[in-house]
C-alpha cells in the first residue's frame, strides 16, 4: 500500500512535470527549469559515489571531458552528438577507471582519494587551457551552429524540447538511483564503506564494486556534462571543469541530502534560485558573490547539518525509524588509510 | 656540424631547465612543508591551502603597489596576516568539526577555498595584477636564472630550515611533533592540545604568507592563481606521503624537474600534466608515498 503510494505520488509529480511547458511557456523560467534538471542530474551522479563516502573532487574532470570532447569531435570531425556524446562518455569512464584502479586496488581513501581526484580535475582544466588552439582555452568554445538537420546536430530552438530532453535525462539518474539502492552492490558498498577489511573478509571484492560505481558516476556526469553544452551551446573550462565545478557538486549534494534519491535535486534547486536571485538582486555587481554565499552555506552546512535540509526534514518526519546506520549519522565515513 | 651544435645548445638549455627546476623545487617544498604539517598535527587537509597564499600575494601587491611599502618590511606583514588566517580558519572552521569525519573537515575547507576565491573576485576584481618589480636575470655562462627564483629557492630554504629549528629546539615544537605522533596522550600529559592546534595551524598559515611572498615576485596574482598550484601541492603531499616532511621535499624536487624539463618541451600546463601522469604511474609502484615500506 505504502509502496503504491509512493509510486501514484511519482506518477502525478511527472505527469505534472511533463504538462508543465506546454501550460507554461515563459521562456525564463523555462531556461531555469532546464538548468535545474541538468545541474540536478550531474550531482545525482556524484552522490552515486558520494553516498557511500567515495568523496570524488573529481568530477569536474569528467563533466569537462563530457562538454569538450562532445563539442570538439562536431566541430572539427563533423562527428553527430549521437556518436560524440557515447565517444565523450566512453573517454571519461576510461579516465576514471585509469585513476580509480590504482585508488582502489592499493586502498587510497580518505583524504588520499579526495587528493588524488582533487588533482584530476585540476588536470583536465589545464588540458582544456593548455590545448588551447583547439579547445579555445580560457575564452570558451562554441559548437558550430548545426546548417541541416537539427534532431542530428541535437541543437533545439525552443525551451520546451529542451526541458522534455533535460527532465527524461533527470528522470534517467533518479531511475539509475533507485537502481543501484535496491541492488546487492548497495549493500556492499555500505560495508566498503564501514569497514574495508570486514567487507573484504565478508567476501566483498571491494576493488571490483568500487570501480563499478565510480564508472556509472564518471559517465553519468560525462553526460551532464555534453547534455549542458548542447544546451548552452557555449562551455568554458570553468563552468564545466575544474575544482570549483566539482566542490559546487560536493555543495549541492551536502545541502540537499547526499543519502536520499531527491537530495541532489534539491540542492540543484536551492543553489540555482540563490545565484539567479543574487543575480537579478544584484547585476553585474552579483558576480562572485553567489560563490561567496554558496562557500559560507557550506561551512555551515557541514557544521550544523550534515545530512543537509531534505535528509534531514524527512528524518523529522519519520522519526520512529530503525536505527540509523553508522554511515548515515555522519555526512561520509571513510576508512581510515591503514586502518 | 650542425647537429653537433644542436647538442651543445640542447645541453645548455637542459642544464639550464634542470637547475630552474631546484629553484622551483624550494617553493614547491615549501608549500608542502606547510600542507604536511597541518596534516602531521591536526589530521586535517586544507583544500584551501593555495587560496590562503593568493590572499597573501595580494596583501603583498597591496602594500606594495599601492600604498609604497618596502618589499622586504611588507614580507614579514603578510607573513603575520597569513599566520593569523591559519589561526581563524581552525578556530572558526576545523575546532568545531574535530570529532567529525575527516572528510567533512576536508570539505568545510572546500567551502572555506569558494569563500576566499570570491572574496578575491569581489573585492579586488579578476584583473590580473602584478608588483611591478622586474628583477635582474643572472647569467652563469651561457644560462641565465631569474634573480626571483634565486631569491625564492633561498628564502624558502632558510623558511625550511627555521621550521626545523623550532619543531627540534624548541618546547613548543617537542609538543607539535609529539602530538603528530600520539593526539590522546599527549592530552594525559598536559599538554594544551587547542593551543599547540592553533600555534600549528598559525605556522602552517605563516608558510603559505613566506610562499606568497616568494611567488608575487614571479607570478600575476588573481582570484584563481591557487589553482595553478594548489593541485600539484597536493599531488606532491600524496605521492611523499601525507604528513611526511622528507618524503613532500624529495617529491617537490621531482615534480619540479618533470614540470621544468617537461616545459622545455612544451608549454608549462604540459608540465603539468606530464607531472599528473607521473603520479598515476608512481601510485601503481608506491601506492602509500615515496619513503613508505612496501606492504
Amino acid at each position: 500500500m505504502k509502496g503504491q503510494g509512493r509510486l501514484a505520488a511519482w506518477g502525478v509529480g511527472l505527469a505534472v512535470l511533463v504538462a508543465l511547458p506546454f501550460v507554461y511557456r515563459d521562456p525564463y523560467h523555462l531556461h531555469i527549469l532546464v538548468l535545474i534538471l541538468i545541474w540536478s542530474f550531474a550531482y545525482t551522479s556524484w552522490s552515486m559515489m558520494g553516498r557511500f563516502g567515495l568523496v570524488s573532487l573529481g568530477h569536474g574532470g569528467f563533466m569537462g571531458i563530457g562538454a569538450y570532447v562532445t563539442a570538439l569531435l562536431w566541430n572539427h570531425l563533423g562527428l553527430s552528438p549521437w556518436i560524440g556524446i557515447p565517444v565523450s562518455m566512453i573517454a571519461a569512464g576510461a579516465l576514471a577507471l585509469i585513476v580509480g584502479y590504482p585508488c582502489f586496488r592499493f586502498r587510497i581513501t580518505g583524504h588520499y582519494f579526495v587528493l588524488v581526484t582533487l588533482a584530476l580535475s585540476g588536470i583536465v582544466l589545464q588540458v582544456i587551457t593548455a590545448t588551447r588552439d583547439y579547445t579555445g582555452g580560457s575564452l570558451g568554445y562554441t559548437p558550430n551552429r548545426a546548417s541541416g538537420n537539427k534532431l542530428l546536430a541535437l541543437q533545439f530552438d525552443d525551451k520546451t524540447t529542451w526541458y522534455l530532453i533535460a527532465l527524461a535525462v533527470w528522470l534517467f539518474g533518479i531511475v539509475v538511483w533507485h537502481w543501484v539502492d535496491r541492488s546487492m552492490a548497495r549493500y556492499a558498498l555500505e560495508a566498503i564503506s564501514e569497514d574495508e577489511d570486514a567487507a573484504a573478509a565478508a567476501g566483498v571484492n571491494v576493488t571490483a564494486e568500487k570501480l563499478k560505481i565510480t564508472l556509472l558516476s564518471a559517465l553519468m556526469t560525462a553526460l551532464a556534462g555534453a547534455i549542458y553544452c548542447q544546451y548552452q551551446m557555449f562551455i568554458t573550462p570553468d563552468t564545466v571543469s575544474g575544482i570549483a565545478v566539482s566542490l559546487q557538486m560536493v555543495f549541492a549534494a551536502i545541502v540537499g541530502g547526499l543519502f536520499v534519491s531527491l537530495g541532489p535535486t534539491f540542492g540543484a534547486i536551492i543553489t540555482i534560485l540563490l545565484a539567479e536571485s543574487l543575480r537579478i538582486g544584484f547585476g553585474t555587481k552579483a558576480v562572485g558573490w553567489d560563490n561567496l554565499v554558496y562557500g559560507v552555506l557550506l561551512v555551515v552546512f557541514i557544521i550544523f547539518l550534515p545530512k543537509g535540509i531534505l535528509g534531514s526534514v524527512l528524518d523529522r518526519l519519520k522519526p520512529q525509524r530503525k536505527v540509523p546506520r553508522a554511515h548515515e549519522q555522519e555526512a561520509v565515513q571513510i576508512a581510515r588509510p591503514g586502518a | 656540424m650542425g647537429m653537433q651544435a644542436f647538442l651543445d645548445i640542447f645541453d645548455i638549455y637542459l642544464l639550464e631547465a634542470v637547475i630552474n627546476g631546484i629553484l622551483l623545487g624550494g617553493v614547491l617544498a615549501l608549500l608542502a612543508l606547510g600542507l604536511n604539517l597541518i596534516f602531521g598535527v591536526i589530521d586535517v587537509t586544507w583544500i584551501c591551502y593555495a587560496e590562503l597564499v593568493m590572499i597573501g600575494m595580494y596583501a603583498m601587491y597591496f602594500m606594495v603597489q599601492y600604498y609604497g611599502v618596502g618589499y622586504f618590511i611588507a614580507a614579514p606583514f603578510t607573513i603575520l596576516l597569513v599566520a593569523a588566517l591559519g589561526a581563524l580558519l581552525h578556530y572558526l572552521v576545523i575546532a568545531p568539526l574535530l570529532t567529525a569525519p575527516p572528510i567533512n573537515q576536508l570539505l568545510a575547507t572546500g567551502g572555506v577555498l569558494f569563500v576566499l576565491q570570491s572574496f578575491a573576485t569581489v573585492a579586488f576584481g579578476i584583473d590580473f595584477r602584478n608588483l611591478g618589480i622586474r628583477l635582474p636575470v643572472l647569467a652563469f655562462g651561457d644560462m641565465n636564472f631569474s634573480y626571483a627564483r634565486l631569491l625564492s629557492f633561498l628564502a624558502a630554504l632558510v623558511g625550511m630550515v627555521a621550521v626545523y629549528l623550532f619543531m627540534t629546539r624548541t618546547f613548543t615544537g617537542t609538543a607539535i611533533r609529539a602530538i603528530a605522533q600520539d593526539r590522546q596522550i599527549m592530552a594525559l600529559m598536559g599538554v594544551d592540545t587547542k593551543r599547540i592546534y592553533l600555534i600549528t595551524s598559525a605556522l602552517g598559515g605563516a608558510l603559505a604568507g613566506l610562499a606568497a611572498c616568494l611567488l608575487v615576485l614571479q607570478y600575476d596574482v588573481h582570484p584563481f592563481v591557487g589553482l595553478s598550484f594548489g593541485p600539484i601541492t597536493f599531488l606532491i603531499c600524496v605521492l611523499g606521503g601525507l604528513g611526511n616532511f622528507i618524503g613532500g621535499f624529495i617529491a617537490s624536487f621531482l615534480f619540479a624537474e618533470i614540470i621544468s624539463l617537461g616545459g622545455l618541451f612544451s608549454d608549462l600546463e604540459w608540465g603539468y600534466v606530464l607531472a599528473f601522469a607521473f603520479f598515476i604511474v608512481m601510485m601503481f609502484i608506491r601506492p602509500a608515498g615515496l619513503l613508505a615500506r612496501r606492504r
